[in-house]
C-alpha cells in the first residue's frame, strides 16, 4: 500500500565502512524533521535506525535501510547479508554481544542494540537465517498524536 | 547551565565551537563509554562526557539531540571527530581533568545525571 505516504527511500549499507557510520540515520533524521514529524518521535526513530545502522556496519558484509513515512507510521526496514543470529532471544538480552574487541573498544558492543531498538519503537520484529542474513522491521506509530481520545 | 560556565570549571578547551558557545544551555550531563548507553539515557540538552575519541560519539550527539561533547582525561580527538562535529554543529571540549573529577566538579556545580537517579 503506498497511499498516503508523503515519503520512502532505500539507504545502501557496507559492512566494515565506519567512516560514515551513522550517515544514513542522520540523513533520515532530517528528512523526519522535514515533513513534520514530532520531535521525541524523530529522536526516537533515529536512535533505533542508527543502533540498526552500525549492527549492519559491524556485523555484515552489506546491507539495506528502508524506510517509509505515511501519515499512521513510520516504518524502518533493515536487511542485511550477515552471518544471521543464532539464538535471537540470548540476542535480544542486554549485554549479550558477538562484536570483536576492537569493536568494542571504539564504544559499541555493549550488547544493547537490539534492546535499545525495542525500546525505542512501537513494533518491533526480527527475522534471522544464519548464513543467510537478518531482516529487523522496526514500527514508530504516528497517529496517536493525532488521536482525539 | 551556560557551556561558557562549564568550560570554566573543567579548565575546558574549545576544540569545535559549533556555531556558538554562548547560545547553549545544558540541562544534564551523561557522561558514558558505550554509545549504546547514550543512545538509551542521553537527553536532549544534556552535555556528554566521554573519554572515546571517534567520529561516532558525534553520531551519537546527533542522533540524540545532545549538542556538545567534553572529551576527558587529555583524550585527543581524531581528525575525522574534529571534521564531523564541524559539519553537524556539534560543540567539541576536551580538558585534561579525569572523568571522575570532571563529572564531580560538574555535579558540584549543580549540574545532575541525564538519567534519572533512583
Amino acid at each position: 500500500m503506498t497511499e498516503n505516504s508523503p515519503s520512502e527511500g532505500t539507504f545502501h549499507l557496507m559492512g566494515g565502512e565506519f567512516t560514515n557510520a551513522g550517515s544514513a540515520s542522520s540523513e533520515l533524521k532530517s528528512t523526519l524533521i522535514k515533513v513534520g514529524v514530532e520531535k521525541s518521535i524523530v529522536r526516537r526513530v533515529a536512535i533505533a535506525a542508527f543502533e540498526a545502522e552500525m549492527n549492519v556496519i559491524i556485523h555484515a558484509v552489506a546491507g539495506t535501510l528502508r524506510y517509509e513515512i505515511t501519515t499512521e507510521a513510520v516504518t524502518i526496514t533493515v536487511t542485511d547479508m550477515g552471518p544471521g543470529i543464532e539464538n535471537i532471544n540470548q540476542a535480544m538480552q542486554p549485554g549479550y554481544s558477538t562484536a570483536p574487541d576492537w569493536v568494542r573498544e571504539m564504544g559499541w558492543g555493549a550488547g544493547m542494540g537490539l534492546p535499545n531498538i525495542s525500546k525505542h519503537s512501537d513494533l518491533f520484529k526480527i527475522d534471522s537465517v544464519v548464513g543467510e542474513g537478518t531482516t529487523l522491521e522496526i514500527i514508530f506509530d504516528l497517529k496517536e498524536k493525532n488521536a482525539d481520545s | 547551565m551556560e557551556l561558557s560556565k562549564i568550560i570554566e570549571i573543567v579548565h575546558g578547551a574549545v576544540v569545535s565551537d559549533g556555531g556558538g558557545i554562548d547560545a547553549i544551555d545544558i540541562t544534564s550531563v551523561c557522561s558514558a563509554d558505550l554509545l549504546s548507553n547514550v543512545l538509551r539515557y542521553g537527553k536532549g540538552g544534556a552535555l556528554l562526557v566521554t573519554c572515546l575519541n571517534q567520529p561516532q560519539v558525534i553520531r551519537s550527539a546527533e542522533i540524540s539531540d545532545i549538542p556538545a561533547v567534553l572529551l576527558a582525561l587529555g583524550a585527543i580527538p581524531e581528525t575525522d571527530m574534529i571534521s564531523l562535529a564541524r559539519d553537524k554543529n556539534i560543540i567539541l571540549l576536551t580538558t585534561q581533568l579525569p572523568m571522575y573529577t570532571t563529572c564531580g566538579l560538574l555535579y558540584t556545580a549543580g549540574l545532575r545525571s541525564c538519567v534519572e537517579e533512583l
